[in-house]
């Protein structure tokens, strides 16, 4: 076990090379960013590939894309869309249905760069503790954003929500959204640790619960192989979610991480020197068969 | 250091019981505790935005929504500011309000004094919106109604000084129809006339390019949104003679015929004509020479 947290993943650097044990966070930064460049090709360039942003886009004038969330505050609003944003918002809601809610969180939301970079900042100087909040909050979020919605007629949420306003922002121009940015930036720094993106943000919430039912998952098929080093814990934004699969074995849980929370960022798969975590579905989660453990043979659902 | 095994989380609580006997009890008093206080704090946090929100709803006057726009209150429950209408507007007239402006964050507006809206026949902003905040069935440009031109300032418009000017008449595109030019009096010169600019709300589109050319430092025209533009009648008002052609004939007691006191032969049309004739007879009181008036003696 690493002493010091800011030298998770120190271990799997030296036994995978500095490319195997940061593979799913450069392909991750990559997509971010390439996401991101995508929209702003057009206004930059003149490339228009992808025009909108992510509450509801256009790709080569063909693939319309919508926010299923900003779709449900509309009609919790009491107005009706066109076709077109339902078509757009079923092709999201499959999407991720297939690659796991908080594939959003972690692969594509701009956000997350914020709350990482403070993540990476708190374990370099070693701050700890803070604010603690349930992680149940955000689904009283979401709720509240819904009741919101119905309440004024208007989509109020959308006033504040920093995940919308960051990439609109970066691609229809900030304004004041920087604030924003430092604001989240200071409060999972200083306040909370993954304060807003891990217990607070209802659009995480909404996606988590997407991801309750979504195929692709991370699970630690070598979990026997685990040599309780805690870094994938230190690493991981929704450390509750690890355990179960990781440690589960004796109340015969299988290895698959099935909770919704889980973001899929593949960072645990990263930090892993003994390569215990890879992705999966979410139907591969029967146990093995190791030792004389009867337990361990069951085939959970 | 070794993990704990999940459930012993559950049991740990299961033996804090305080005073009760009952850990069942305990645990459900903590449980119930910390309910409250989440639902607590996310009902302030949600009441705080949406005060803001509406504290925040209010549009500048200056800014006019795109072509199609429901009215404001039910736009701001169905735009969701993905900027497909701005992308699509082939004239960059139209932008995401950023967060900082008075216009909500992240809804299309545009000012018609830095860029009017060049009325496209296809109204592609419209055919970009996937909300329904920018309604489908507007399929005429002539019939949006983004706001409605007021010549707002009589006192500058060189027009009212009884100038030639013009500008906002002949750039009009629905030229004619939404801004006429009236004739009157120039009463200053007393030879003159006056050519003033009025403009028709079943018409005008909105579109701004009035007030974007006015002449003056400040434009004398304005794109005003249709609720500040217009008055409205008392609805319990009857236009007397809008309702007599409605019926056919006069619903208070009849139009007693007018009684001038006119010279022999003569007659006056009210409504138009002006001072006539009377048909048959030729004879002209006085004389189409002013002398013979002036050399008139004693008749008077």
């Amino acid at each position: 076990m690493n002493v010091l947290e800011r030298d998770a993943g120190a271990e799997a650097v030296r036994v995978k090379g500095w490319l195997g044990a940061n593979r799913w966070l450069i392909l991750r930064r990559g997509t971010q960013l390439g996401l991101l460049l995508l929209f702003l090709a057009g206004p930059w360039f003149g490339i228009w590939i992808v025009k909108g942003n992510l509450a509801s886009s256009l790709t080569l004038d063909t693939l319309p894309l919508t926010d299923p969330l900003l779709l449900l505050q509309e009609l919790f609003a009491g107005q009706w869309p066109t076709t077109t944003a339902f078509i757009g918002a079923g092709i999201v809601l499959a999407f991720y249905l297939l690659v796991g809610g908080r594939v959003y969180c972690s692969w594509v939301c701009p956000v997350n760069l914020v709350s990482d970079t403070a993540e990476w900042l708190r374990r370099r100087l070693g701050l700890r503790g803070g604010a603690k909040f349930p992680r149940a909050t955000r689904y009283w979020l979401l709720g509240a954003v819904l009741l919101l919605a119905l309440t004024t007629g208007t989509l109020a949420w959308e006033w504040i929500n920093p995940v919308s306003m960051v990439f609109r922002g970066l691609v229809f121009g900030m304004g004041l959204a920087w604030a924003m940015v430092a604001a989240i930036f200071l409060f999972e720094l200083l306040v909370s640790r993954r304060g807003w993106c891990s217990h607070l943000c209802p659009v995480g919430a909404f996606y988590s619960v997407l991801g309750r039912g979504a195929l692709l998952r991370v699970g630690a098929a070598r979990r026997e192989a685990c040599d309780d080093c805690l870094d994938c814990f230190v690493v991981c934004p929704e450390q509750q979610v690890i355990r179960p699969a990781l440690k589960g074995a004796d109340q015969g849980i299988g290895p698959v991480i099935l909770s919704g929370n889980c973001t899929n960022c593949g960072r645990c798969i990263d930090v892993c020197a003994r390569d215990v975590f890879s992705f999966t579905t979410r139907f591969n989660n029967h146990q093995p068969v190791v030792g004389h453990d009867d337990k361990k043979s069951e085939v959970l659902p | 250091m070794s993990i704990p095994p999940p459930g012993g989380v559950v049991g740990a609580i299961g033996t804090v019981s305080g005073n009760d006997n009952n850990p069942g009890n305990a645990a459900r008093r903590k449980f119930l505790a910390e309910v409250l206080r989440t639902a607590g704090g996310v009902g302030l946090m949600a009441m705080g935005v949406g005060l803001f929100a509406r504290q925040s709803s209010a549009l500048p006057a200056t800014a006019i929504r795109p072509p199609g726009a429901l009215t404001e209150g039910d736009f701001l429950g169905a735009c969701i500011r993905c900027g497909l209408c701005v992308r699509d507007c082939p004239y960059d007239t139209l932008r995401l309000a950023q967060p900082g402006e008075a216009v909500p964050p992240g809804t299309p507006y545009f000012v018609a004094r830095e860029v009017a809206c060049e009325m496209c026949e296809d109204i592609p902003c419209v055919a970009a919106c996937p909300s329904g905040a920018l309604q489908q069935s507007l399929k005429k440009i002539d019939d949006a109604r983004m706001g409605l031109a007021v010549v707002i300032d009589q006192e500058n418009c060189i027009a009212f000084q009884g100038l030639r000017c013009e500008v906002c008449f002949n750039i009009c595109p629905v030229r004619g129809k939404a801004i006429t030019l009236e004739y009157e009096h120039n009463k200053r010169s007393g030879k003159h006339a006056r050519f003033i600019p009025v403009v028709h709300s079943d018409a005008c589109t909105g579109c701004g390019k009035c007030e974007k050319a006015c002449i003056l430092e400040e434009a004398a025209i304005k794109v005003l949104p249709v609720h500040l533009a217009k008055g409205e009648l008392g609805h319990h008002y009857r236009l007397g003679w809008k309702e007599k052609q409605r019926a056919g004939k006069a619903l208070v007691s009849p139009d007693l015929p007018h009684q001038y006191n006119l010279p022999k032969d003569l007659d006056y049309d009210l409504q138009g004509e002006g001072l006539m004739r009377r048909e048959g007879d030729h004879e002209v009181p006085y004389s189409g020479n002013p002398l013979d008036t002036l050399n008139r003696r004693g008749k008077l």
